[in-house]
């Protein structure tokens, strides 16, 4: 494997030997784990490690709660309260699996600002981003899918809504909509291919992680400098960095140690804080809820799908060159999608040769504000489209898009980076004295 | 720095953001102090027995409990009516047996019987099915400090049932009007020019429910309005949430236990790196 410089496994026993020549398995795991990793990352590269618990947690809770779930119309719902009630721990598991998709999404938000803030996207990672973002999707449509099971009032208006977002694709989008539902409505079909879909993708997830972890053992992490690990000779890379066990194992633990307390306390003391109160009413389709609002975690794309009304006049004209094809609703849905796709762009459309915001003056402020802006669409989502929501929406929808397609191309040309550190050593140093290698 | 602020701030609003409000019309609700809230809250057992019995009076002419089985009145941490207690409840029940499709006498296995009345709703899920609180401006952050209000909604609907205001003196035929109710019709007379509701709450199908010492309590309890209001409110928690005493107490263990193990993975990380960091200079 090509990376960083440094030891490999070396089978000794004849039994390690028999087994390296038929299946490298213990090099391979060898490598993984005792990865050189640069000395300098901070706390804000722990959340790989936080997203991959929550993967293995959300499908131990789920798997053990399919064994009690029935997925059909009349007793999903129903289900869900046996579990709740009758089955050994069943509320746990179930508010575990439940606010784990909670868990699951501060985590990735971070780990994706973590990854715009230090450039992480940028060579030669952009595959290790595109792959992320596809795990993003992943994650959304599976926390979509698994939101409709337990079949409450949220679930089955959630589910309309949002398959009704295909509906508007001009021409086709009716057609696929019902190919999406099984059937005119959210019904029985629905509930049945949510359920075997909801079970399907985090497998698809696990291996796409894998597929990133790998990508991204082949470049080298990123760090806070955005400087490279120097690769020119093992003794020279060794003092950039550290193995990953144990240094970086025990560091991730802890953090996870810590955030778990918080999440153990939230299950235990307010396990519906993040839910809605809706979804403990069984699903009536004659009966649409005032409010139909997403899971907090789709808030901000939802607030940028409905920023984009009719009477816009981004809107008005993209409507006339379409020659009306794209009417409002279909250009919501472009904007919502077209948001990710804006943000899976950001290694080409980020010009600057600096790859950490840290020697980034200018782009450091326009990053604060984007912060702030997903905080505004995360809260503006929540609201009713009526004034001033809708002005601060377009405003904060508009402010992502500018500061992808606009002040990231923009700012590598005028802007005036700051000096950096000719090596992680040098600036590691600089921070916490210069000690020995342990190596030495 | 401005990073680290604005990440933190980020997660908060975040995870904060989250609960949110159902909007509409404004309603006056009141905060009652339950014996099962806060960490350490534990169900008033013979508060819960207290709100059965006003369940079984009053609310179960009209109402349901279909989700809650009989059985769980004998449940440690719930009402835990001793065994033929039970048994000796269940048989006002008539239950159509599934295996033979007879009418026979109810059994503890049973579950409670549905809603009898079409535009009754069910109240298994009531106290987790309605939320409370909402504010401050619709972020429902309050929440985290008076808890989702579930059961102080029901409390608040029972003893806010008002004469018809000076705006709709004849009300809506057939509607009552109740300050705590917050999803019902409005009176075009009491409707600003942009249709928005002048007066706290709406009108409710449901007649005024309760009155003073409508039910006798064995234990010699008052049964005033308000004390009925509350036991049933308890009630329909505990059968919403039949467990949320075992929950807070694994939520109690788990967190000390993570705190322990944070402390001395802490300790472990500090040892590590020892040998490749010094002393933090900037």
């Amino acid at each position: 494997m090509a990376g960083i410089p440094h030891d490999h496994y070396e089978p000794k026993s004849g039994a390690e030997k028999w087994l390296n020549k038929r299946l490298p398995i213990v090099g391979l795991l060898y490598d993984t784990i005792m990865i050189p990793t640069p000395k300098n990352l901070n706390w804000m590269w722990i959340w790989g490690i936080i997203l991959t618990f929550c993967l293995a947690m959300q499908i131990i809770t789920g798997i053990v709660l399919v064994m009690h779930y029935t997925p059909h119309v009349d007793y999903a719902f129903a289900s869900v309260e046996h579990i709740m009630r009758d089955v050994n721990g069943g509320y746990m598991l179930r508010y575990l699996h439940q606010n784990g998709a909670s868990l699951f999404f501060v985590a990735v938000y971070l780990h994706i600002f973590r990854g715009l803030y230090y450039g992480s996207y940028k060579a030669p990672r952009e595959v290790t981003w595109i792959i992320g973002m596809l795990i993003y999707l992943a994650m959304m449509a599976t926390a979509f899918m698994g939101y409709v099971l337990p079949w409450g009032q949220m679930s089955f208006w959630g589910a309309t809504v949002i398959t009704g977002l295909f509906g508007a694709i001009p021409g086709i989008g009716p057609d696929i909509q019902t190919w999406l539902l099984g059937g005119p409505a959210v019904d029985n079909a629905t509930l049945n291919r949510f359920f075997s879909l909801h079970y399907l993708l985090p497998f698809v997830i696990a291996a796409l992680v894998a597929v990133h972890i790998w990508a991204f053992h082949t470049t080298g992490n990123n760090n806070p400098t955005g400087v490279e690990v120097r690769r020119s000779s093992k003794e020279e890379a060794a003092r950039d960095t550290v193995p990953f066990w144990p240094y970086f194992v025990i560091k991730d633990l802890f953090a996870l140690a810590v955030i778990l307390a918080v999440f153990f306390a939230i299950v235990g003391f307010m396990p519906n804080y993040l839910g809605h109160p809706d979804n403990y009413i069984e699903a009536n389709p004659l009966a649409t809820p005032a409010h139909i609002v997403p899971e907090w975690y789709f808030l901000p794309f939802y607030a940028i799908l409905r920023a984009f009304t009719a009477d816009v006049w981004v809107v008005q004209l993209v409507t006339f060159l379409s020659f009306g094809i794209i009417d409002a609703k279909f250009f919501g849905v472009l904007a919502m999608f077209g948001a990710i796709a804006v943000m899976a762009l950001a290694p080409w459309l980020d010009t600057s040769s600096v790859r950490s915001g840290k020697y980034r003056p200018m782009f450091k402020w326009w990053f604060a504000l984007l912060c702030v802006d997903f905080v505004v669409l995360t809260w503006v989502g929540s609201q009713a489209a009526a004034f001033p929501y809708d002005w601060i929406s377009l405003i904060a929808s508009a402010y992502w898009f500018a500061y992808f397609l606009i002040i990231l191309p923009l700012l590598g040309v005028i802007e005036k980076p700051l000096p950096q550190p000719a090596t992680i050593e040098e600036d590691f140093n600089a921070h916490y004295g210069s000690k020995a290698h342990p190596a030495e | 720095m401005i990073r680290k602020i604005a990440l933190t701030a980020s997660a908060l609003a975040l995870s904060a953001g989250a609960a949110l409000a159902a909007g509409g019309a404004h309603t006056h609700l009141e905060d009652v102090a339950f014996a099962h809230e806060g960490p350490f809250g534990a169900f008033d057992q013979m508060q819960l027995q207290r709100g059965l019995q006003v369940y079984t009076e009053v609310c179960s002419a009209c109402h349901g409990l279909k989700f809650v089985p009989i059985r769980t009145l004998a449940d440690e941490g719930g009402p835990a009516l001793p065994e033929d207690q039970v048994r000796a409840y269940a048989t006002q029940f008539t239950v159509t047996d599934k295996e033979t499709g007879e009418d026979r006498e109810g059994k503890p296995t049973d579950f409670f019987p549905k809603s009898g009345m079409e535009n009754a709703p069910d109240l298994s899920l009531m106290a987790k099915a309605r939320a409370g609180f909402h504010g401050p401006y619709g972020t429902g952050m309050s929440q985290l400090f008076n808890g989702m209000g579930g059961p102080e909604y029901i409390y608040s609907l029972m003893v806010s049932y008002e004469e018809n205001p000076a705006c709709a003196p004849d009300g809506i035929d057939g509607f009552y009007y109740n300050t705590a109710f917050p999803n019902g019709g409005v009176p075009d007379s009491c409707k600003d020019e942009h249709g928005v509701s002048t007066v706290p709450g709406s009108w409710i199908a449901m007649p005024e429910p309760l009155s003073d010492d409508q039910v006798t309590y064995a234990d010699g309890h008052p049964a005033t309005v308000h004390h009925m209001a509350e036991d049933v409110s308890s009630f329909l928690l505990w059968a919403a949430e039949p467990k949320l005493m075992a929950r807070k107490e694994a939520g109690f263990k788990a967190v000390v236990f993570l705190l322990i193990l944070s402390t001395l993975l802490f300790l472990t990380n500090k040892r590590i790196w020892a040998g490749v960091k010094g002393k933090k200079l900037a």
